[in-house]
Protein backbone atom coordinates (compact mmCIF):
# COMPACT_ATOMS: atom_id res chain seq x y z
CA UNK A 1 0.00 0.00 0.00
CA UNK A 2 1.09 3.52 -0.40
CA UNK A 3 0.38 6.27 1.77
CA UNK A 4 0.96 10.08 1.27
CA UNK A 5 1.85 11.96 4.50
CA UNK A 6 2.85 15.01 5.58
CA UNK A 7 5.48 15.07 8.90
CA UNK A 8 5.48 18.45 10.82
CA UNK A 9 8.38 18.30 12.86
CA UNK A 10 8.94 20.25 16.10
CA UNK A 11 11.92 22.42 16.57
CA UNK A 12 13.61 19.73 18.87
CA UNK A 13 13.51 16.47 16.23
CA UNK A 14 14.49 18.72 12.95
CA UNK A 15 18.45 17.19 13.48
CA UNK A 16 16.83 13.53 14.05
CA UNK A 17 16.99 11.21 10.93
CA UNK A 18 13.47 9.82 11.53
CA UNK A 19 12.85 8.96 7.87
CA UNK A 20 15.96 7.42 7.52
CA UNK A 21 15.17 4.77 10.90
CA UNK A 22 11.84 4.81 9.37
CA UNK A 23 12.86 3.20 6.26
CA UNK A 24 15.49 0.68 7.74
CA UNK A 25 13.52 -0.28 10.92
CA UNK A 26 10.18 -0.37 9.47
CA UNK A 27 10.30 -1.78 6.08
CA UNK A 28 8.81 1.39 4.45
CA UNK A 29 10.22 2.69 0.98
CA UNK A 30 10.18 6.61 1.95
CA UNK A 31 9.64 9.23 -0.95
CA UNK A 32 10.00 12.62 -0.44
CA UNK A 33 7.92 15.06 -2.66
CA UNK A 34 8.38 18.37 -0.59
CA UNK A 35 9.66 20.02 2.16
CA UNK A 36 10.72 23.19 3.93
CA UNK A 37 12.80 22.49 6.73
CA UNK A 38 13.78 26.06 9.11
CA UNK A 39 15.49 26.20 12.49
CA UNK A 40 12.24 26.32 14.49
CA UNK A 41 9.93 24.36 12.28
CA UNK A 42 10.27 22.02 9.96
CA UNK A 43 7.49 19.85 7.51
CA UNK A 44 7.89 16.79 4.90
CA UNK A 45 5.86 15.87 2.35
CA UNK A 46 6.20 12.30 1.44
CA UNK A 47 5.31 8.88 -0.33
CA UNK A 48 5.02 5.52 1.94
CA UNK A 49 5.48 2.52 0.13
CA UNK A 50 5.36 -1.05 1.91
CA UNK A 51 2.87 -3.64 3.63
CA UNK A 52 0.32 -2.15 5.46
CA UNK A 53 1.08 -3.57 8.72
CA UNK A 54 4.43 -2.00 8.25
CA UNK A 55 3.40 1.23 7.37
CA UNK A 56 1.03 1.25 10.71
CA UNK A 57 3.56 0.17 13.05
CA UNK A 58 5.89 2.92 11.64
CA UNK A 59 3.97 5.81 11.56
CA UNK A 60 2.69 4.91 15.01
CA UNK A 61 6.87 5.77 16.29
CA UNK A 62 6.95 8.51 14.05
CA UNK A 63 3.86 9.94 16.07
CA UNK A 64 5.05 8.70 19.40
CA UNK A 65 7.99 10.61 18.80
CA UNK A 66 6.55 14.09 18.67
CA UNK A 67 6.39 14.51 14.78
CA UNK A 68 2.70 14.90 13.83
CA UNK A 69 0.87 13.34 10.49
CA UNK A 70 -1.16 14.14 8.36
CA UNK A 71 -3.36 13.96 5.14
CA UNK A 72 -1.12 15.83 2.39
CA UNK A 73 -4.24 18.15 1.71
CA UNK A 74 -4.84 19.32 4.92
CA UNK A 75 -7.93 18.12 7.46
CA UNK A 76 -10.99 17.34 5.74
CA UNK A 77 -13.71 17.93 8.10
CA UNK A 78 -14.93 20.99 7.65
CA UNK A 79 -17.21 23.44 9.49
CA UNK B 1 -16.01 25.01 -21.09
CA UNK B 2 -14.21 27.61 -23.47
CA UNK B 3 -12.76 29.55 -20.38
CA UNK B 4 -11.52 27.20 -18.14
CA UNK B 5 -8.03 25.95 -19.29
CA UNK B 6 -7.08 23.21 -16.90
CA UNK B 7 -5.63 22.36 -13.22
CA UNK B 8 -2.73 23.24 -12.30
CA UNK B 9 -0.13 22.72 -9.42
CA UNK B 10 0.35 25.20 -7.17
CA UNK B 11 3.47 24.47 -6.33
CA UNK B 12 5.32 23.11 -9.36
CA UNK B 13 3.10 24.52 -11.90
CA UNK B 14 2.81 21.50 -13.61
CA UNK B 15 -0.98 20.77 -15.81
CA UNK B 16 -3.51 18.43 -15.13
CA UNK B 17 -6.78 17.87 -17.59
CA UNK B 18 -10.16 18.87 -16.05
CA UNK B 19 -10.28 15.86 -13.52
CA UNK B 20 -11.68 15.06 -10.24
CA UNK B 21 -8.37 15.03 -9.01
CA UNK B 22 -7.50 17.72 -5.98
CA UNK B 23 -3.03 17.00 -5.38
CA UNK B 24 -0.45 17.41 -7.83
CA UNK B 25 0.82 13.57 -8.94
CA UNK B 26 4.42 14.56 -8.99
CA UNK B 27 5.07 17.03 -5.26
CA UNK B 28 1.58 16.58 -3.97
CA UNK B 29 0.79 20.13 -3.95
CA UNK B 30 -2.79 21.11 -4.35
CA UNK B 31 -3.94 21.53 -7.80
CA UNK B 32 -6.13 25.03 -8.95
CA UNK B 33 -8.67 25.69 -11.23
CA UNK B 34 -6.69 28.17 -14.68
CA UNK B 35 -8.84 29.84 -16.77
CA UNK B 36 -8.51 31.79 -20.13
CA UNK B 37 -9.01 34.95 -19.08
CA UNK B 38 -8.53 36.38 -22.61
CA UNK B 39 -11.45 34.44 -23.56
CA UNK B 40 -13.70 35.41 -20.38
CA UNK B 41 -12.57 39.37 -21.40
CA UNK B 42 -13.70 38.90 -24.84
CA UNK B 43 -17.46 38.16 -23.08
CA UNK B 44 -17.93 39.28 -19.85
CA UNK B 45 -19.26 42.52 -18.48
CA UNK B 46 -21.39 44.34 -16.10
CA UNK B 47 -24.07 44.58 -18.18
CA UNK B 48 -23.99 40.90 -18.89
CA UNK B 49 -23.70 39.76 -15.07
CA UNK B 50 -26.62 42.66 -14.31
CA UNK B 51 -28.67 40.41 -16.56
CA UNK B 52 -28.28 37.27 -14.90
CA UNK B 53 -30.12 35.70 -12.60
CA UNK B 54 -30.13 37.00 -8.98
CA UNK B 55 -27.92 34.41 -7.69
CA UNK B 56 -24.07 33.45 -7.50
CA UNK B 57 -24.78 32.03 -10.82
CA UNK B 58 -24.66 35.93 -12.71
CA UNK B 59 -20.62 35.17 -12.14
CA UNK B 60 -20.84 32.08 -14.04
CA UNK B 61 -17.98 32.64 -16.48
CA UNK B 62 -15.54 33.05 -13.36
CA UNK B 63 -17.09 29.74 -12.24
CA UNK B 64 -15.44 26.48 -13.70
CA UNK B 65 -18.52 24.70 -14.86
CA UNK B 66 -21.09 24.81 -18.08
CA UNK B 67 -24.04 26.73 -16.19
CA UNK B 68 -26.69 25.04 -18.06
CA UNK B 69 -26.44 22.63 -15.19
CA UNK B 70 -25.95 24.14 -12.74
CA UNK B 71 -27.18 22.32 -8.77
CA UNK B 72 -28.92 25.67 -7.84
CA UNK B 73 -31.06 26.06 -4.52
CA UNK B 74 -30.28 29.77 -5.11
CA UNK B 75 -27.30 30.74 -3.31
CA UNK B 76 -25.96 33.54 -3.35
CA UNK B 77 -27.10 37.56 -4.28
CA UNK B 78 -27.12 37.41 -0.28
CA UNK B 79 -27.39 41.67 0.93
CA UNK B 80 -24.87 43.30 1.52
CA UNK B 81 -25.64 45.96 4.20
CA UNK B 82 -24.88 49.37 4.96
CA UNK B 83 -24.19 48.77 8.96
CA UNK B 84 -24.49 52.42 10.32
CA UNK B 85 -25.16 51.44 14.23
CA UNK B 86 -22.51 49.36 14.75
CA UNK B 87 -19.87 51.52 12.77
CA UNK B 88 -21.12 54.31 15.00
CA UNK B 89 -20.17 51.69 17.82
CA UNK B 90 -16.82 51.15 16.77
CA UNK B 91 -16.00 54.38 15.37
CA UNK B 92 -15.98 53.48 11.49
CA UNK B 93 -17.56 55.83 8.71
CA UNK B 94 -18.47 53.08 6.17
CA UNK B 95 -19.30 49.77 7.14
CA UNK B 96 -20.99 47.20 5.51
CA UNK B 97 -21.83 43.75 6.55
CA UNK B 98 -21.79 41.19 3.68
CA UNK B 99 -24.88 38.97 5.27
CA UNK B 100 -24.26 35.51 3.80
CA UNK B 101 -26.01 33.88 6.59
CA UNK B 102 -29.54 33.92 4.46
CA UNK B 103 -27.81 31.78 1.90
CA UNK B 104 -30.63 29.10 1.31
CA UNK B 105 -28.74 26.01 3.70
CA UNK B 106 -27.79 28.87 5.90
CA UNK B 107 -24.26 29.78 5.33
CA UNK B 108 -21.55 30.48 2.43
CA UNK B 109 -20.81 27.14 2.14
CA UNK B 110 -23.82 26.62 -0.42
CA UNK B 111 -21.83 28.64 -3.36
CA UNK B 112 -18.91 25.79 -2.99
CA UNK B 113 -21.17 23.55 -3.12
CA UNK B 114 -23.58 24.45 -5.36
CA UNK B 115 -20.25 24.64 -7.98
CA UNK B 116 -18.85 21.35 -6.43
CA UNK B 117 -22.40 19.84 -7.08
CA UNK B 118 -22.43 20.90 -10.36
CA UNK B 119 -18.82 19.99 -11.72
CA UNK B 120 -20.06 16.28 -9.77
CA UNK B 121 -22.86 15.85 -12.05
CA UNK B 122 -20.64 16.92 -15.20
CA UNK B 123 -18.23 14.54 -14.44
CA UNK B 124 -21.02 11.58 -14.36
CA UNK B 125 -21.08 11.26 -10.65
CA UNK B 126 -23.89 10.07 -8.68
CA UNK B 127 -23.25 10.49 -5.34
CA UNK B 128 -22.00 13.73 -3.38
CA UNK B 129 -20.13 13.15 -0.39
CA UNK B 130 -18.13 15.38 2.92
CA UNK B 131 -16.84 15.38 6.40
CA UNK B 132 -18.33 18.30 8.60
CA UNK B 133 -19.29 19.43 11.73
CA UNK B 134 -22.41 21.24 10.53
CA UNK B 135 -22.65 24.22 7.64
CA UNK B 136 -20.89 21.60 4.88
CA UNK B 137 -22.85 19.05 5.86
CA UNK B 138 -26.42 20.79 5.41
CA UNK B 139 -25.50 21.95 2.01
CA UNK B 140 -24.38 19.01 0.75
CA UNK B 141 -27.41 17.32 1.75
CA UNK B 142 -29.46 20.38 0.63
CA UNK B 143 -27.83 20.36 -3.36
CA UNK B 144 -27.68 16.46 -3.43
CA UNK B 145 -31.40 16.43 -2.94
CA UNK B 146 -31.61 18.95 -5.17
CA UNK B 147 -29.81 17.20 -7.75
CA UNK B 148 -31.11 13.97 -7.20
CA UNK B 149 -28.02 12.81 -6.32
CA UNK B 150 -27.13 9.95 -3.16
CA UNK B 151 -25.23 12.07 -0.48
CA UNK B 152 -23.13 10.42 1.97
CA UNK B 153 -22.25 12.69 5.00
CA UNK B 154 -19.28 11.86 7.76
CA UNK B 155 -20.01 13.58 11.36
CA UNK B 156 -18.78 13.15 14.26
CA UNK B 157 -20.51 10.60 16.93
CA UNK B 158 -20.79 13.40 19.28
CA UNK B 159 -22.04 16.33 16.91
CA UNK B 160 -25.13 18.35 19.09
CA UNK B 161 -28.16 17.60 17.82
CA UNK B 162 -29.44 21.03 16.44
CA UNK B 163 -26.22 20.62 13.98
CA UNK B 164 -27.10 17.33 12.97
CA UNK B 165 -30.86 18.08 11.75
CA UNK B 166 -30.13 20.61 9.76
CA UNK B 167 -28.42 18.41 7.37
CA UNK B 168 -31.06 15.23 7.90
CA UNK B 169 -33.81 16.55 7.48
CA UNK B 170 -32.70 16.28 3.44
CA UNK B 171 -32.26 12.48 3.67
CA UNK B 172 -28.65 11.81 3.21
CA UNK B 173 -26.76 8.67 4.91
CA UNK B 174 -25.73 10.36 8.08
CA UNK B 175 -22.89 8.30 9.02
CA UNK B 176 -22.43 8.91 12.64
CA UNK B 177 -18.28 7.86 13.25
CA UNK B 178 -16.98 7.29 16.95
CA UNK B 179 -13.75 8.67 17.49
CA UNK B 180 -11.42 11.46 17.75
CA UNK B 181 -11.53 13.77 15.51
CA UNK B 182 -7.67 12.96 13.70
CA UNK B 183 -9.50 9.35 13.32
CA UNK B 184 -12.73 10.89 11.11
CA UNK B 185 -10.49 12.98 9.42
CA UNK B 186 -8.29 9.87 8.12
CA UNK B 187 -10.96 8.05 7.69
CA UNK B 188 -12.54 10.80 4.90
CA UNK B 189 -8.85 10.37 3.36
CA UNK B 190 -9.02 7.33 2.82
CA UNK B 191 -12.66 6.46 1.72
CA UNK B 192 -11.92 9.40 -0.72
CA UNK B 193 -9.35 6.94 -2.25
CA UNK B 194 -11.65 3.98 -1.95
CA UNK B 195 -15.06 5.00 -3.43
CA UNK B 196 -16.20 6.82 -6.49
CA UNK B 197 -18.24 9.71 -5.04
CA UNK B 198 -17.93 13.07 -5.39
CA UNK B 199 -16.10 14.34 -2.20
CA UNK B 200 -16.49 17.96 -2.34
CA UNK B 201 -13.99 19.37 -0.29
CA UNK B 202 -11.69 16.62 -1.65
CA UNK B 203 -11.39 15.69 -5.20
CA UNK B 204 -13.63 18.66 -6.10
CA UNK B 205 -11.59 20.76 -3.80
CA UNK B 206 -10.28 22.34 -7.09
CA UNK B 207 -13.79 23.71 -8.32
CA UNK B 208 -15.26 23.60 -4.79
CA UNK B 209 -13.03 26.42 -3.79
CA UNK B 210 -13.45 28.57 -6.74
CA UNK B 211 -17.22 28.92 -5.93
CA UNK B 212 -16.25 31.51 -2.58
CA UNK B 213 -15.26 33.57 -5.26
CA UNK B 214 -18.55 34.56 -5.79
CA UNK B 215 -18.42 36.41 -2.64
CA UNK B 216 -16.35 38.86 -3.99
CA UNK B 217 -17.74 39.02 -6.89
CA UNK B 218 -21.23 40.57 -5.41
CA UNK B 219 -19.60 42.57 -2.56
CA UNK B 220 -17.66 44.39 -5.60
CA UNK B 221 -20.87 44.76 -7.50
CA UNK B 222 -22.68 45.74 -4.89
CA UNK B 223 -20.46 48.54 -3.44
CA UNK B 224 -21.25 49.79 -7.24
CA UNK B 225 -18.08 47.78 -8.94
CA UNK B 226 -15.44 48.66 -6.64
CA UNK B 227 -13.16 46.66 -4.11
CA UNK B 228 -13.43 47.83 -0.04
CA UNK B 229 -10.01 49.26 1.56
CA UNK B 230 -11.03 46.28 3.92
CA UNK B 231 -12.67 42.61 3.88
CA UNK B 232 -12.65 41.01 7.52
CA UNK B 233 -13.20 37.05 6.80
CA UNK B 234 -13.34 34.08 8.69
CA UNK B 235 -10.95 31.62 8.39
CA UNK B 236 -10.61 27.81 8.83
CA UNK B 237 -9.62 26.09 5.89
CA UNK B 238 -8.16 29.67 4.58
CA UNK B 239 -9.97 28.82 1.28
CA UNK B 240 -12.45 31.38 1.64
CA UNK B 241 -9.74 34.10 2.39
CA UNK B 242 -7.62 33.50 -0.68
CA UNK B 243 -10.35 33.15 -2.75
CA UNK B 244 -12.05 36.46 -1.69
CA UNK B 245 -8.97 37.68 -2.79
CA UNK B 246 -8.39 36.31 -6.25
CA UNK B 247 -12.69 37.13 -6.97
CA UNK B 248 -11.63 40.44 -6.03
CA UNK B 249 -8.31 40.55 -8.53
CA UNK B 250 -10.43 38.41 -11.63
CA UNK B 251 -12.79 41.30 -11.72
CA UNK B 252 -9.88 43.78 -11.69
CA UNK B 253 -7.69 41.89 -14.40
CA UNK B 254 -11.00 41.97 -16.69
CA UNK B 255 -11.91 45.24 -16.31
CA UNK B 256 -14.96 45.01 -14.20
CA UNK B 257 -13.23 47.65 -11.05
CA UNK B 258 -10.33 49.23 -11.18
CA UNK B 259 -7.02 48.13 -9.44
CA UNK B 260 -7.49 46.45 -5.98
CA UNK B 261 -6.26 48.03 -3.20
CA UNK B 262 -8.32 45.92 -0.60
CA UNK B 263 -6.35 44.82 2.76
CA UNK B 264 -7.43 41.29 3.49
CA UNK B 265 -7.63 40.25 7.36
CA UNK B 266 -8.56 36.76 8.65
CA UNK B 267 -10.02 36.40 11.76
CA UNK B 268 -9.90 33.04 14.02
CA UNK B 269 -10.54 32.41 17.43
CA UNK B 270 -7.66 31.53 20.22
CA UNK B 271 -8.58 28.02 20.44
CA UNK B 272 -8.07 26.91 16.97
CA UNK B 273 -6.05 29.66 15.11
CA UNK B 274 -2.72 28.21 13.42
CA UNK B 275 -3.33 31.34 10.90
CA UNK B 276 -2.44 34.33 12.90
CA UNK B 277 -0.40 32.07 15.15
CA UNK B 278 2.31 31.88 12.12
CA UNK B 279 1.29 35.10 11.15
CA UNK B 280 2.31 36.57 14.45
CA UNK B 281 5.86 34.56 14.39
CA UNK B 282 6.46 36.07 11.01
CA UNK B 283 6.90 32.70 9.84
CA UNK B 284 5.27 31.14 6.39
CA UNK B 285 5.00 27.69 7.96
CA UNK B 286 1.56 26.59 9.50
CA UNK B 287 2.03 24.92 12.99
CA UNK B 288 -0.99 22.05 13.69
CA UNK B 289 -3.07 22.54 16.24
CA UNK B 290 -5.82 20.51 17.71
CA UNK B 291 -8.81 22.52 17.92
CA UNK B 292 -10.36 23.56 20.74
CA UNK B 293 -12.70 26.11 20.01
CA UNK B 294 -16.59 27.48 20.57
CA UNK B 295 -15.98 28.91 16.90
CA UNK B 296 -16.96 25.15 15.89
CA UNK B 297 -17.33 26.19 12.21
CA UNK B 298 -13.62 27.33 11.98
CA UNK B 299 -12.17 24.62 13.62
CA UNK B 300 -9.57 23.17 11.36
CA UNK B 301 -6.09 22.31 13.16
CA UNK B 302 -4.30 21.67 9.95
CA UNK B 303 -5.84 24.06 7.56
CA UNK B 304 -4.92 23.19 4.09
CA UNK B 305 -4.92 26.81 2.48
CA UNK B 306 -2.85 28.54 5.45
CA UNK B 307 0.27 29.05 3.54
CA UNK B 308 -1.92 30.54 0.80
CA UNK B 309 -4.03 32.23 3.46
CA UNK B 310 -0.42 33.76 4.61
CA UNK B 311 0.69 34.71 1.31
CA UNK B 312 -2.88 36.69 0.62
CA UNK B 313 -2.26 38.54 3.49
CA UNK B 314 1.52 39.92 2.48
CA UNK B 315 0.60 40.27 -1.03
CA UNK B 316 -2.83 42.43 -0.05
CA UNK B 317 -0.90 44.14 3.18
CA UNK B 318 -3.44 42.53 5.18
CA UNK B 319 -3.27 40.74 8.57
CA UNK B 320 -4.60 37.97 11.16
CA UNK B 321 -6.16 38.74 13.84
CA UNK B 322 -7.38 36.65 17.07
CA UNK B 323 -10.23 36.85 18.73
CA UNK B 324 -10.57 35.60 22.46
CA UNK B 325 -12.86 32.48 22.94
CA UNK B 326 -14.68 34.68 25.84
CA UNK B 327 -15.51 37.67 23.19
CA UNK B 328 -17.22 35.22 20.42
CA UNK B 329 -20.51 35.35 22.03
CA UNK B 330 -19.94 39.35 22.52
CA UNK B 331 -19.60 39.80 18.78
CA UNK B 332 -22.67 37.65 17.95
CA UNK B 333 -24.60 39.84 20.31
CA UNK B 334 -23.22 43.15 19.24
CA UNK B 335 -23.76 42.36 15.67
CA UNK B 336 -28.10 41.59 16.88
CA UNK B 337 -27.48 43.97 18.87
CA UNK B 338 -26.94 47.04 16.36
CA UNK B 339 -28.03 45.66 13.15
CA UNK B 340 -30.81 43.30 13.76
CA UNK B 341 -28.29 39.93 12.26
CA UNK B 342 -27.93 36.77 14.60
CA UNK B 343 -24.96 35.20 12.88
CA UNK B 344 -23.50 31.87 14.65
CA UNK B 345 -20.26 31.93 16.64
CA UNK B 346 -17.90 32.26 13.35
CA UNK B 347 -19.58 35.75 12.42
CA UNK B 348 -19.03 36.85 16.35
CA UNK B 349 -15.51 36.19 15.37
CA UNK B 350 -15.51 38.71 12.48
CA UNK B 351 -17.16 41.06 14.51
CA UNK B 352 -14.71 41.20 17.44
CA UNK B 353 -12.08 40.96 15.16
CA UNK B 354 -13.32 44.09 13.11
CA UNK B 355 -13.28 45.47 16.51
CA UNK B 356 -9.55 44.86 17.55
CA UNK B 357 -8.46 45.87 14.22
CA UNK B 358 -9.95 49.47 14.50
CA UNK B 359 -8.81 49.68 18.13
CA UNK B 360 -5.12 48.64 16.66
CA UNK B 361 -5.43 51.35 14.14
CA UNK B 362 -5.14 49.20 11.09
CA UNK B 363 -9.00 49.87 9.70
CA UNK B 364 -8.85 53.69 9.71
CA UNK B 365 -12.48 55.26 10.42
CA UNK B 366 -12.53 56.45 7.08
CA UNK B 367 -11.58 53.74 4.81
CA UNK B 368 -15.05 51.76 3.61
CA UNK B 369 -14.96 48.46 5.30
CA UNK B 370 -16.58 44.81 4.47
CA UNK B 371 -17.25 42.34 7.01
CA UNK B 372 -18.20 38.83 6.05
CA UNK B 373 -20.75 37.46 7.95
CA UNK B 374 -20.89 33.73 6.48
CA UNK B 375 -23.12 31.64 8.92
CA UNK B 376 -26.38 31.60 10.75
CA UNK B 377 -27.35 32.41 14.43
CA UNK B 378 -29.99 29.49 14.23
CA UNK B 379 -27.09 26.88 14.10
CA UNK B 380 -25.64 27.67 17.27
CA UNK B 381 -27.96 28.55 19.73
CA UNK B 382 -26.43 26.74 22.06
CA UNK B 383 -23.47 29.41 22.28
CA UNK B 384 -25.98 32.61 23.42
CA UNK B 385 -28.57 30.48 25.43
CA UNK B 386 -27.86 32.96 28.50
CA UNK B 387 -29.53 35.86 26.38
CA UNK B 388 -33.25 34.50 27.15
CA UNK B 389 -34.11 36.33 30.33
CA UNK B 390 -38.15 37.14 29.93
CA UNK B 391 -39.81 38.59 32.15
CA UNK B 392 -41.95 36.55 33.97
CA UNK B 393 -45.81 37.36 35.17
CA UNK B 394 -48.68 36.48 35.45
CA UNK B 395 -51.73 37.44 33.07
CA UNK B 396 -52.63 40.44 34.65
CA UNK B 397 -51.30 44.30 33.85
CA UNK B 398 -50.61 44.91 37.35
CA UNK B 399 -48.17 41.49 37.25
CA UNK B 400 -47.09 42.99 34.11
CA UNK B 401 -45.98 46.38 35.83
CA UNK B 402 -44.42 45.03 38.78
CA UNK B 403 -42.19 42.75 36.72
CA UNK B 404 -40.97 46.11 34.42
CA UNK B 405 -40.73 48.24 37.48
CA UNK B 406 -38.87 45.19 38.89
CA UNK B 407 -36.31 45.15 35.96
CA UNK B 408 -36.14 49.34 35.75
CA UNK B 409 -34.51 49.12 39.29
CA UNK B 410 -31.92 46.39 38.80
CA UNK B 411 -30.70 47.71 35.76
C1 LIG C 1 -19.69 29.78 8.77
C2 LIG C 1 -18.33 29.52 8.23
N1 LIG C 1 -17.52 30.56 7.99
C3 LIG C 1 -16.28 30.40 7.53
C4 LIG C 1 -15.75 29.16 7.28
C5 LIG C 1 -14.31 29.08 6.82
O1 LIG C 1 -14.09 28.54 5.60
P1 LIG C 1 -12.64 28.12 5.06
O2 LIG C 1 -12.46 26.69 5.45
O3 LIG C 1 -12.77 28.29 3.59
O4 LIG C 1 -11.61 29.00 5.67
C6 LIG C 1 -16.55 28.03 7.48
C7 LIG C 1 -16.00 26.72 7.18
O5 LIG C 1 -16.28 25.70 7.58
C8 LIG C 1 -17.87 28.21 7.98
O6 LIG C 1 -18.68 27.17 8.22
ZN1 LIG D 1 3.11 19.83 -8.22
Amino acid sequence: MSRRVKFTFPAQLIKEPIIYQLGRDYDVVTNIRRADVRPEIGWVVLELDGRDEDVERGLEWVTSLGVRVDPVAGDVIEG
Amino acid sequence: MAHVKALRCRECSREYPIEPLNVCDFCFGPLEVVYDYETIASVISRERIQAGPLSMWRYHDLLPVDREAAVDINAGFTPLVRAKNLARCLGLEELYIKNDSVNPSFSFKDRVVSVAATKALEFGFDTLSCASTGNLACSVAAHAARAGMKAYVFIPADLEKGKVIGAAIYNPTLVAVQGSYDEVNRLCSELADNYRWAFVNINMRPYYAEGSKSLAFEVAEQLGWRAPAHAVVPGASGSLFTKIWKGLNEFSKLGLIGPVRTSMHITQARGCSPIVEAYDADRMVVRPVRPNTIAKSLAIGNPADGYYALRTIKESRGSACVVEEDEVVEGIKLLAETEGIFTETAGGVVIMGLKRLVEQGRIKPDEPTVAFITGNGLKTQEAVESVVKPLRIQPTISSFEEALGQRARVS
